[in-house]
């Protein structure tokens, strides 16, 4: 159940939204934020009567080609971004899927920030809080404030860039954000290996990450009866390095050890893998030592895995019509240290989000009582109940 | 030295502890950590009353030690139930003054706390008390591992200053700051309580109070337990130093190899000055008179780096070095960066005192900057030695006076604020790793509108709404938190049980 808006309101610029915002707030009127709608599940049923489209604020304000920073307005579709920064050899380093159910990439990078959602790149250069230097949030009394700047080294003031990366639009409207992007790498190389076996796969993906090859992604997947790693390199020696990787896998027991260079639509379909078009998707935060239980848990579900082997974090597409409920038992189950979180599918049951460590919720309770004292963004909506 | 003795400045909107309660929070504060962790006299007290930047002292009144998260939380309760701001200290590093004492405060020193909790090599994690220094982080994985933020005073400063400041370092721009590496916290927040951040496992579900929190300067709660991630050791680093006859020649190597699409470990400069001064202390055989000298380390896998390498010495001939020495081994390596390295204390040498500025600017805007840093010198006709982390824009002005000269520090410290304006009018920030602290509160209204220190401050007041924790820091003017405006309202989605609150 993702719900209807009754009105839809598209501000043009940052000061009509904070004008409509200091309004909304007044009223008391609840409003849930709108990039691309590609995620709005995510956030569970909605309360909101009102929905507040970016799509008015989609300007690149900057790109400073020679810092390798930009700034950008929220509803900027991200593939745009990444189009323009790519003629000039560069890459904004967040890739999660684009698309929502239907296939088109209409993510914005407001939306992908307020979600904190990440693809594979996040092996290598860390995630939508690691690449966010600056923010510009408009709250609901209609203040307009900004944190960090358009630097990549700063550490003036409160980093309020993490604090609202991944808020789901619960803490204020994200007007604008300025981004540290790297240089898009000329060549790259992928290893794959496959096996049918969680544990071997785990225990490679333990070794590939410890060593120090500076890969650009690490990642397992799972799909039927079958499991495999990929392994992306780039740079001048990134098809060397990618064979040494192969070979390696087949040391440590993997079949099919293969080098693909023209690797575009294998990490494609990686991130696609990600999202789910009829079924739910399941997140796991855990530790890079409980791949081979996510794994299992995989085959167990008859899921389709994908997840950033080093860093502990997998995505579970369940098939359509499976038990959402069971499912997420099960792997709560299987993984107690672990927060296992449901995306797509959110509003199929009653807890999409894991617990908050109490003294932390107590905290977020006052954060989201002194940035939105109105309550008015997307109440309720958010882990904890906030 | 040039003094602000700040002692008479105690904490915003609060009527002084009088005597008698101070003495009873002292009492509790024995009991809960012991006698001998306590200090009141003012000789014991002077050892604490700055931190790394000795131009600001404070007396507390009183220090305390405590051994263990249990006993800080108690002190911290003690002090919120009295009334009482408290400042945490770490190593007593920090250059910005954000563990200067606040007067009639108590001062907690985590220095007692360093154990290092858990070594979990195969999921790439680290967990210690805030004392443990940064060096021994690294210490504790080596070889195959390492913990990349290595500010200078790694062999000293705590990993909860490192927390509070967000550190970086030499090699923050290839791998990041403090920020990008800690993946958990257990807080004791300003009222004694205690929350768990994160932990072991990245996006911990809610708001990421972790990326709030580090960088804070001890104005959201103390650090009592650190899970930080380490990355796998480079498998061969190499190194090397080009000299220019000018900065302007070596800021264009630095924007050429970038471009390159080469993300280099370090890429630090130094100007003629710096040179010379660093050279006097390490003699690393640098020649004097050369305008730059830029240091470029790659490192990582062997044969990218070799294959990188060969570009970043081509480069840096294309840009008019004619002098690029790379280190043959270890030994030299270590050299040149023991020279990088002494430029700091090599200017007391050269200057009977110095500042040391941290601002940063867009790497694009290095030549104008130094320019207009050259003509502020001339103008206030003081020397200015300059050393930059090159690769992220943060320069480290040196602007030498001599305090006995009236009127000298006065004038060191303008022409200091006004490097900082140059650099925010270039678009760059007032610190880009030393903080704000005490130091640059007045600088704040430079780079944001009384809005975004208003949007700051709700941050501050949700984690500290009774403004105990380091209350004179950050802000430029003292502020009270006032009420969240309106009560809480459950909502109908949670009346309905359709949402609930964990």
């Amino acid at each position: 159940m993702s719900g209807t808006a009754v009105r839809s309101e598209r501000p043009a610029s940052v000061g009509e939204a904070a004008a409509l915002l200091r309004e909304l707030g007044a009223a008391g009127s609840a409003l849930r934020v709108r990039g691309g709608g590609t995620k709005l599940e995510w956030a569970g049923p909605l309360a909101a009567g009102i929905e507040l489209e970016t799509g008015g604020l989609d300007r690149v304000i900057e790109h400073n080609e020679g810092d390798f920073t930009a700034v950008l307005e929220a509803g900027v579709p991200l593939a745009r971004a990444q189009e323009r920064f790519a003629a000039a050899g560069q890459m904004l380093a967040l890739d999660p899927p684009l698309a929502g159910g239907d296939g088109e990439p209409r993510a914005t990078i407001g939306g992908v920030v307020a979600s904190a959602d990440s693809g594979p790149l996040r092996h290598r250069y860390g995630g939508v809080r690691d690449l966010v230097v600056g923010i510009t949030v408009v709250l609901s009394d209609g203040t307009v404030a900004k944190a960090g700047g358009r630097v990549i080294k700063n550490v003036a003031g409160y980093d309020l860039g993490k604090l609202f990366a991944g808020s789901l639009g619960t803490l204020g409207l994200i007007a604008s954000v300025a981004v540290r992007l790297h240089p898009l790498p000329a060549e790259t190389a992928t290893a794959r290996g496959a096996s049918d076996d969680p544990g071997a796969l785990a225990r490679a993906a333990g070794r590939l990450a410890a060593l120090p090859f500076e890969a650009e992604c690490l990642d397992a997947g799972w799909a039927g009866e079958c499991g495999e790693l990929l392994v992306r390199f780039a740079g001048a020696t990134a098809a060397e390095r990618a064979e040494r990787a192969a070979a390696l896998m087949g040391e440590l027991g993997l079949e099919r050890g293969e080098v693909i260079e023209d690797d575009l639509m294998v990490w494609a379909g990686q991130r696609s893998r990600q999202r789910s078009g009829s079924g739910a998707v399941l997140k796991v935060s855990a530790v890079m030592g409980d791949l081979a239980a996510v794994l299992e848990a995989a085959r167990r579900l008859g899921a389709v895995m994908a997840g950033r082997a080093a860093l502990g974090l997998s995505w579970l597409a369940l098939p359509e019509a499976a038990d959402v409920k069971g499912a997420l038992a099960t792997l709560r189950g299987a993984l107690p240290g672990a927060w296992v979180r449901v995306l797509d599918g959110a509003g199929a049951v009653s807890d999409p989000w894991p617990g908050v460590d109490p003294g932390a919720l107590a905290v977020m309770e006052r954060v989201k009582a002194r940035f939105d004292p109105a309550r008015v963004f997307a109440p309720g909506s958010f882990a904890g109940g906030l | 030295m040039h003094m602000h003795v700040v002692e008479s400045e105690s904490a915003p909107g609060r009527a002084a502890v009088d005597g008698r309660e101070l003495r009873a929070l002292v009492a509790q504060l024995r009991a809960i950590v012991g006698e001998r962790w306590v200090f009141v006299d003012e000789h014991e007290l002077r050892t604490y009353e700055s931190d790394g930047l000795l131009q600001y002292r404070a007396l507390p009144a009183a220090a305390v030690l405590p051994g263990s998260a249990e006993e800080v939380a108690a002190v911290v309760r003690a002090c919120a139930r009295a009334g009482v701001p408290f400042v945490a200290r770490g190593a007593g590093s920090g250059l910005s003054g954000g563990a200067l004492p606040v007067a009639d405060g108590v001062l907690i020193v985590v220095s007692r706390m360093k154990r290092v909790l858990e070594v979990d090599l195969e999921n790439q994690r680290v967990c210690v008390e805030p004392g443990v220094t940064n060096a021994s982080v690294t210490a504790a994985v080596a070889p195959a591992f390492f913990y990349p933020p290595d500010p200078s005073s790694q062999i000293v400063c705590s990993i909860g200053g490192n927390v509070a400041e967000n550190s970086g370092g030499a090699h923050c721009f290839k791998y990041g700051f403090t920020t990008n590496y800690v993946t958990g916290l257990e807080l004791v927040l300003p009222d004694g309580s205690f929350a768990q951040l994160g932990g072991k496992a990245l996006d911990a579900p809610g708001y990421d109070l972790l990326g709030a929190f580090v960088g804070s300067e001890g104005t959201l709660g103390i650090a009592t337990k650190v899970w930080l991630r380490i990355v796998p050791a480079p498998e061969t680093t190499k190194t090397l130093v080009a000299f220019f006859d000018h900065t302007r020649a070596a800021g264009e190597a630095v924007s050429r190899i970038v471009q390159c699409g080469i993300v280099p470990g370090a890429i630090e400069m130094m100007d003629e000055r710096a040179i010379e001064a660093a050279e006097a202390m390490a003699q690393a055989g640098f020649p004097p008179g050369r305008g730059a000298a830029l240091l470029v380390e790659l490192d990582g896998a062997q044969r990218e780096c070799e294959a990188r390498f060969q570009e970043v010495v081509r480069v840096c001939e294309e840009c008019g070095s004619d002098d690029v020495r790379v280190a043959r081994d270890d030994a030299e390596r270590e050299r040149f960066w023991k020279a990088r390295k002494a430029a700091f204390p090599a200017m007391g040498r050269l200057s009977p005192n110095y500042f040391v500025q941290d601002g940063v600017i867009p790497r694009t805007k290095l030549p104008d900057v130094l320019e207009q840093i050259e003509e502020l010198g001339r103008e206030y006709g003081l020397l200015v030695a300059n050393v930059f982390h090159a690769g992220d824009g943060n320069l480290h002005p040196l602007v030498c006076f001599d305090a006995a000269v009236e009127g000298q520090a006065q004038a060191a410290e303008e022409l200091s604020g006004r490097i900082l304006d140059a650099c925010v009018e270039a678009g760059g920030s007032i610190t880009g790793e030393h903080g704000v602290g005490v130091d640059k509160r007045k600088h704040m209204p430079k780079m944001f509108s009384e809005a975004d220190l208003e949007c700051f401050q709700r941050l501050r007041c949700a984690f500290d709404p009774a403004g105990l924790a380091n209350p004179t820091k950050v802000m430029p003017t003292p502020r009270l938190c006032g009420e969240v405006p309106g009560p809480y309202r459950r909502h109908p989605l949670e009346e309905a049980g359709l949402a609930e609150r964990f």
